[in-house]
C-alpha cells in the first residue's frame, strides 16, 4: 500500500504493533496490591523524556492532582497528547513538561476562554508540533488498543491539518477510495481518574468515556488515580461496571477529589471561580509565579491545594452544583 | 417591533435550519443555544450530539465544556468520543455548527494558527473535533461576526475543510460525497454557495443591513443570488424561549 500523499509533520511515537507487544508481553498479570501515594506512583512510572497522555477531557474527570504532582517533580522534556488538552495542559505548560506535542484541541479551555501560559509557551519556539484532530487521535489510540500499525478514516483529507499532521493518505484496496491512514499511538504512560477502584487496578468511572478505554489499553505504563478505593468483592459482585481491568494497570492512587478544579460526574462541577483565577493570574507573569508556587509548588498533597482554595465547604458547593441542587442548599 | 440582539438574530435564524427528526453535532456557546432553541420551538425530536460521547441529552443549562456533566444529563447514551465521530462517519449526523479564526470564499475555516506555523504570531486551539465534523456531517452550518479581519482572501491555515478550492475539489480530495458547507450565518446577513464554483453567495439580509455593509465587510467579493430575501427578524415566541429557557443568565446572548 503505496501513500499517495503524506503529511509532514514529525511522527514522535513508533507505531510498530511487534515492539509494543514485546512490551505488553513482559507486563505482570499477577494480581498485586498497587496502592501508593501519588508521590511515588509518579517517582516510579513518569520520566524524562518519555511520551505522557492524560485521560479524561480538559476539565472533566481529568486527573489534576497528578498534573500537579508531574510539575512539583519537575518532568521535562516529555512527548505530550493533546487530545482536547485544557486545564491539563496550562498545568503543564507552566512547569514547560513537554518539548513536542500531537495536538487536537490545546490551549483553550472552551468557553473559558484561552490560556496565556499554554500560548506563550506553544508560541515560544520550544516545543515541536504535529497537527491532528480529535478524532484522528482517538483512532491512533484505538489502532494501539487493537496491536495494529494503522486505522484508515475519511477525515483530514484537502486540509492544512493533515499537512501538518505525520498521517498518509493511502487507497482502498476494496472500492479504490481515499483513505487517512493514521498511525498508531502507544503512549509510555498515561494517568486516568476514576470514581472506584481497587487495589489490584480493576477501575469504574460513570460518565462519557472519551478515550479512556482506547488509551487505557494502548499505554505501556498506566497510573489510575481514583475518587475512592473499593474492596475486590465490590468489582467481583459486579463486573459489567469494570471499566478497565487489573492487568493494564500500575499504580493505584486514591486521591479524593483529584479532577478539582474539573468536573467529576455525579461527584462535583467544576469550580468556576477558581479556573477564572488561574486565567487572571496567567497575564501577570510575576503574578502568576507566586500563584504556581502557592498552589503547586508549595502544597506536598493535592489535599493541602484544595484545603487553600475552600477546602470542604467548597467541594460541598460544587456537589450541590453538580446534582443541580445549588438554589436548595444555599 | 420586537427589540433584539444580533447574537439573538444569529441563533433564531440558525435554529430554523434544524428540521425535526434530525441530527447534530455541537459545541458549547451559540450553536449549543442553536440546537436548544430548535428542540423547544418546533423541532423537538432533534438528536444533540457532543463530540466528547453525550447523546441527546435534556440539557439543564448551557454546557460550559462539550465535555461537562451538563452534555449527558438524562441523556439516551454517555459514550465515547469513537462513538460520537463514528455516527457522524456512518451519515448519521445532518448538521454541525462550527466557527473559526478565519472564513474563506469556499467556507474553509482556520482555527489553528496566524502566521507560520513554524513560529506562528498567534498559536489558537487546532481543530479539536472541528475538522472530524466537517468532514463526515453532510451539512455544516457556520455562525460567525462578520468583518474583513474574519472574512478573508486567504486563510493563514485550512484547518477544517468547506468546499476546499472550489468547484468539485472536495469530493476528489476523498472526503465523503455530498457532504459539505451549507449556510454561514453572520450578524449581517446568510449567505450559501453557488452550486457551480462553490463560491459564498448572500442569500438573506438582515434588517437594516445592505448589500454594501456585507460586501464591504467582506475580505473576498461575495457572489449574489437572484433574489435576495429579507431575514426574518426572531419571533416573539423566539425571543421568549431563548431568553427565558435556553440562557437564562445571558452566557452567550448577553455577549
Amino acid at each position: 500500500m503505496e501513500p499517495l500523499v503524506q503529511g509532514k509533520g514529525p511522527l514522535f511515537t513508533d507505531p510498530d504493533p511487534d515492539r509494543a507487544r514485546r512490551i505488553f508481553r513482559k507486563k505482570d498479570r499477577t494480581q498485586t496490591n498497587k496502592v501508593m501515594n501519588l508521590k511515588k506512583a509518579i517517582e516510579s512510572y513518569v520520566h524524562d523524556g518519555e511520551y505522557l497522555a492524560i485521560g479524561g477531557f480538559g476539565a472533566n474527570r481529568t486527573p489534576v492532582a497528578a498534573c500537579h504532582e508531574i510539575v512539583r517533580q519537575g518532568r521535562k522534556k516529555m512527548g505530550f497528547v493533546g487530545h482536547t488538552a485544557t486545564h491539563d495542559m496550562q498545568i503543564l505548560s507552566a512547569g514547560e513538561v513537554y518539548d513536542r506535542i500531537d495536538v487536537a484541541y490545546i490551549i483553550g479551555l472552551e468557553a473559558r476562554g484561552l490560556s496565556t501560559c499554554s500560548r506563550k509557551y506553544m508560541e515560544s519556539g520550544k516545543v515541536k508540533v504535529t497537527e491532528w484532530t480529535n478524532y484522528s487521535l482517538t483512532m491512533r489510540l484505538k489502532a494501539a488498543a487493537m496491536g495494529v500499525p494503522f486505522l484508515p478514516t475519511r477525515n483530514l483529507m484537502g486540509t492544512d491539518t493533515f499537512a501538518h499532521s505525520a498521517a498518509k493518505i493511502v487507497q482502498c484496496p476494496y472500492t479504490e477510495k481515499k483513505l487517512v491512514a493514521l498511525p498508531a499511538l502507544y503512549p509510555d504512560i498515561a494517568v486516568i481518574h476514576v470514581h472506584e477502584a481497587d487495589i489490584y487496578g480493576n477501575a469504574r468511572f460513570k460518565g462519557i468515556s472519551v478515550s479512556d478505554i482506547d488509551l487505557a489499553n494502548a499505554s505501556k505504563r498506566l497510573i489510575i488515580t481514583t475518587e475512592r478505593l473499593i474492596h475486590t468483592d465490590e468489582i467481583k459482585r459486579d463486573p459489567t461496571s469494570t471499566r478497565i481491568p487489573y492487568f493494564l494497570v500500575d499504580a493505584v492512587c486514591e486521591v479524593p477529589y483529584g479532577a478539582y478544579p474539573g468536573t467529576m460526574p455525579y461527584e462535583y462541577f467544576s469550580d468556576e471561580d477558581h479556573l477564572k483565577e488561574w486565567l487572571r493570574k496567567e497575564k501577570d507573569p510575576d503574578a502568576f509565579k507566586f500563584f504556581l508556587k502557592e498552589n503547586i509548588y508549595d502544597c506536598s498533597t493535592h489535599e493541602e491545594y484544595i484545603k487553600k482554595n475552600g477546602g470542604t465547604q467548597k467541594i460541598l458547593d460544587l456537589r450541590a452544583k453538580e446534582l443541580l441542587l445549588f438554589s436548595e442548599v444555599r | 417591533m420586537t427589540e433584539y440582539n444580533s447574537m439573538e438574530l444569529m441563533i433564531s435564524v440558525a435554529a430554523r435550519e434544524l428540521k425535526n427528526g434530525s441530527a447534530v453535532g455541537v459545541g458549547t456557546g451559540a450553536p449549543c443555544a442553536a440546537a436548544m432553541l430548535a428542540q423547544k420551538v418546533g423541532a423537538p425530536n432533534l438528536v444533540i450530539v457532543f463530540e466528547a460521547g453525550g447523546v441527546s441529552p435534556e440539557l439543564p443549562e448551557m454546557p460550559i465544556s462539550v465535555g461537562d456533566s451538563r452534555t449527558f444529563h438524562k441523556a439516551a447514551l454517555a459514550g465515547s468520543m469513537g462513538d460520537i465521530m463514528e455516527y457522524c462517519a456512518r451519515g448519521f449526523v445532518d448538521y454541525t455548527f462550527l466557527g473559526g479564526a478565519q472564513i474563506d470564499m469556499y467556507g474553509n475555516l482556520n482555527s489553528t494558527v496566524i502566521g507560520d506555523h513554524a513560529a506562528p504570531k498567534v498559536r489558537f486551539p487546532g481543530s479539536g473535533g472541528a475538522n472530524d465534523f466537517a468532514s463526515f456531517c453532510w451539512k455544516t452550518l457556520v455562525m460567525t461576526p462578520q468583518n474583513t479581519r474574519r472574512f478573508v482572501e486567504k486563510l493563514d491555515f485550512l484547518t477544517t475543510p468547506g468546499w476546499l478550492q472550489g468547484g468539485d475539489s472536495r469530493e476528489k480530495s476523498g472526503l465523503p460525497e455530498g457532504t459539505g458547507p451549507h449556510k454561514i450565518i453572520t450578524d449581517m446577513a446568510v449567505m450559501d454557495f453557488e452550486p457551480e464554483s462553490k463560491r459564498m453567495r448572500i442569500i438573506s439580509l438582515h434588517p437594516g443591513h445592505s448589500l454594501k455593509d456585507v460586501q464591504e465587510n467582506c475580505g473576498f467579493e461575495l457572489l449574489k443570488a437572484d433574489s435576495i430575501e429579507d431575514t426574518l427578524p426572531p419571533t416573539k415566541e423566539e425571543l421568549s424561549v431563548l431568553r427565558e429557557e435556553v440562557d437564562p443568565y445571558r452566557y452567550v446572548i448577553g455577549r
